[in-house]
């Protein structure tokens, strides 16, 4: 193969993504290819039982009112491809502003647009990897119990991903034009999160108003939104028409797919490097903003360890970006507390869970930033602060975030439901301490900028905090009803958290010790 | 190189500063192997040794970010494995590749250091550092608009703005220009002459040579040579010998060639 060719690159690009692949799923530890695959097999065999307990009954859509199935699939698809393109604006973002190999291959003689275009195309293939990895045990159970023809939305899916990226690409573009390198960043990145939650939001918010639920097939199978949409001729159905499989729609949605995605390469690829390049560049190049006079003091260890995470925390559009993700997901109960209040509170006990599971995740993710995402670990370590006073204070600054965002609905709540409000708030830092606890045994060192693949450092870290999560929100939904049954799960979770401790790695270091 | 007999004299009364004894950690072989040093308050010891030698292993065990197998570790007279956070207090630590936080300017950066020290961090007095390393312009800049010099002496700013007793440093002077090596070379000679003792491992002889009061040479994990530079080199017994042809000589009397084959090596 001509090195500097399409085909050249792609295979580079293929064996680095292959290795990226494999350490990241086996979290870069010499661990055999079997247990990685029996693990996946497992995975597999878990969703499809899952996919089949909740679609045996819709796969048969023959006798279902047309419109209605086009209007609940179009759902899902728009669904499916906001989460699409807002994976897609994160990738192009990154590649736009991480130097990687840049520097070589622009300071090469190959031609880099072929790179680029390669790159650009890689990254419509991570996304189609990614959405089939999770859609793929749904699609085979509709195949199994409605024919053949759901296997088309493997391809619906392929077009979908090619649009995604043709549009990120372009929208990213269009951002660095429009607001300059630095801006985009942050920009581009909150944007992504907007848009990957933007769908979901919108559709619960309609549940909530409408129907004071937010269950999101409330809507997308109202009478009202059935009569209220176009013929089924119409063109906007053609994505629904075909993943049920009809020829022209799929080849049709196929073939826009394809040439959107090759206009993109065609007309992006030879900016890319220059694009890069500007990103890149952009903190020698431009002038610095004036900032107020800073006022970063502190007065002990912890208080300096405290504002440290915040300010840096603060100050990062991405990890911002990426943890508003989750709180997004909080609008809607904030709605229905809303509205709740208004009704005479009958749905206010459907807020503590969601509080709670929420906070848990939340604070797992500010923990691992704080605990393992610590930037000047050896700054820390020589510091004369011993290592339970460190965790102390990183703990603290973990539940102070959790507590200042979750205070205002749990101060809503307590006005129409104190107890709800107070087991809201018990369950929410519970929760967070155990996840912050549960990163700080399993605590490993990492660049922040791996925030998004925490969950590949330590599967049973990972599987134990979204346990804990679930458990703690379960207490908290059965203590709000005044039930002493609450001691069950309670007891459960309690047990879970105590043998993470167990088998981790912390402990294992303190008995050695 | 100051002169030899005023030296001894000053060292003889001068407080113990670190003393290491039977210091030892092993990984696949041993890294660091009974190593026996001391060092002075006031004085500016230099530790020197070919690539794998042991010399940031015994530097991060003397910080206590490396646990020893075995042996003692005492700082300013405080057993530094008793007691790391009393031992912590009065040093300092800077790696050859520092890491510090992108998101702080240099100023917040040494606040944040003030603080974990628990000393007064008054801004006045970390301007003033900022601006001996050359950093006045950049000072409430985020440190990830540096360049990888700048963030070396923010780092180095970090290790001096708490005012330590004992400083350590791992290749200090690596990416820094001429001037603000200069800098960095006269700040710490000023810890020197306040009673402060400086710990730094270089490559860059001529900086040894010039800087250190004494000098160390550890080879495969043990100390291989001690002293000022007319004591090596009588050590060696390279007569007038340059540093570099000193040092060549020395480790390669310990691995049993001639300095020619060790270069050729």
């Amino acid at each position: 193969m001509e090195a500097g060719s399409i085909g050249w690159f792609a295979a580079h690009e293929a064996r680095l993504a292959w290795r990226d692949l494999l350490s990241l799923m086996t979290a870069g530890r010499r661990r055999s290819i079997r247990t990685v695959v029996l693990g996946f097999l497992a995975f597999a065999v878990f969703m499809h039982a899952l996919a089949w307990l909740m679609l045996r009954t819709a796969a048969n859509v023959d006798g279902s009112d047309r419109k209605q199935v086009l209007v609940a699939l179009t759902g899902g698809l728009l669904m499916a491809w906001s989460l699409m393109l807002s994976q897609a604006m994160e990738s192009v973002t990154r590649a736009f502003y991480a130097r990687g190999d840049l520097d070589l291959i622009l300071s090469s003689p190959v031609a880099a647009e072929q790179l680029f275009a390669v790159r650009i195309a890689a990254m419509a293939v991570a996304i189609v990897i990614m959405a089939l990895g999770l859609a793929a045990p749904f699609i085979n159970v509709l195949a199994w119990f409605g024919g053949a023809g759901w296997l088309c939305a493997y391809i619906v899916a392929m077009a979908l991903a090619m649009v995604a990226i043709a549009v990120a690409v372009a929208a990213t573009v269009g951002l660095f034009r429009l607001l300059g390198p630095r801006r985009t960043r942050a920009i581009a990145q909150v944007v992504a999160a907007v848009v990957g939650a933007a769908f979901a939001i919108t559709i619960q918010f309609a549940a909530i108003l409408s129907y004071g639920t937010t269950s999101r097939t409330a809507v997308m199978q109202s009478r009202e939104l059935v009569e209220g949409s176009p013929d089924v001729d119409s063109p906007i159905w053609w994505p629904a028409r075909a993943v049920l499989g009809e020829p022209v729609a799929l080849f049709g949605l196929l073939g826009f797919g394809m040439i959107v995605l090759v206009l993109a390469i065609r007309v992006f690829a030879p900016r890319f490097g220059w694009l890069a390049l500007t990103a890149g560049g952009q903190t020698h190049e431009m002038p610095a903003r004036r900032r107020r006079p800073s006022n970063f003091r502190a007065k002990s260890p912890a208080q300096a360890l405290r504002r440290k995470e915040w300010v840096l925390l603060l100050r990062d559009p991405w990890l911002i970006s990426q943890t508003l993700m989750q709180l997004f997901y909080l609008l809607p109960a904030a709605l229905l507390l809303w509205r709740s209040l208004q009704s005479g509170g009958q749905a206010l006990g459907l807020l503590v869970p969601i509080l709670i599971v929420a906070a848990g995740q939340l604070g797992g993710g500010l923990a691992w930033l704080a605990v393992s995402g610590e930037d000047a670990p050896e700054l820390i370590a020589t510091a004369p602060v011993s290592a339970n006073a460190v965790f102390r204070a990183k703990a603290e600054a973990v539940l102070g975030g959790i507590a200042a965002i979750f205070s205002p609905f749990v101060l809503l709540l307590a006005i129409a439901a104190p107890f709800a409000a107070l087991v809201a708030m018990v369950g929410a830092l519970i929760a967070a301490g155990s996840a912050t606890a549960i990163q700080y045994w399993f605590r490993t060192q990492a660049r922040r900028s791996l925030f998004r693949r925490r969950q590949t450092s330590s599967r049973v870290a990972t599987f134990s905090e979204a346990v804990s999560s679930t458990l703690w929100a379960a207490t908290g939904a059965v203590a709000a009803t005044h039930s002493w049954l609450f001691v069950v799960p309670g007891l459960l979770v309690a047990i879970i958290v105590l043998g993470t401790w167990m088998i981790s790695p912390a402990r294992s270091a303190r008995a050695l010790a | 190189m100051p002169d030899a007999a005023i030296i001894a004299t000053e060292a003889a009364a001068a407080p113990l500063a670190l003393e290491i004894s039977c210091l030892t950690k092993r990984f696949d072989r041993p890294a660091v192997d009974g190593l026996d040093l001391t060092v002075v308050a006031g004085e500016f010891f230099t530790l020197l040794g070919p690539n794998g030698a042991g010399k940031t292993t015994t530097l991060r065990m003397v910080t206590g970010l490396l646990r020893p197998d075995a042996g003692q570790i005492s700082v300013f007279g405080i057993d530094a494995l008793a007691d790391p956070v009393g031992a912590r207090r009065i040093m300092a630590w800077v790696s050859d590749e520092p890491m510090i936080y992108e998101k702080l300017t240099p100023l917040e950066y040494l606040s944040f250091v003030c603080g974990l020290w628990a000393v007064d961090g008054a801004p006045g007095r970390s301007r003033e550092l900022l601006l001996r390393l050359g950093l006045g312009p950049q000072a409430e800049e985020r440190c990830e608009r540096l360049s990888k010099g700048m963030r070396q002496k923010v780092a180095l700013a970090g290790a001096l703005v708490h005012e330590p007793k004992l400083i350590i440093l791992d290749e200090p002077l690596t990416g820094l220009d001429a001037g603000s090596s200069r800098a960095v070379k006269e700040v710490l000679r000023e810890r020197v002459a306040a009673g402060c003792a400086v710990i730094m491992t270089t490559h860059i002889l001529d900086v040894a040579e010039r800087m250190a009061d004494r000098i160390g040479v550890i080879a495969n994990g043990k100390l291989i040579a001690g002293g000022t530079l007319d004591e090596l080199r009588r050590h060696a017994g390279s007569g007038h010998a340059s540093l570099e042809d000193t040092f060549l000589t020395l480790v390669a009397q310990d691995a049993g060639q001639d300095a020619g084959e060790l270069v050729a090596a």
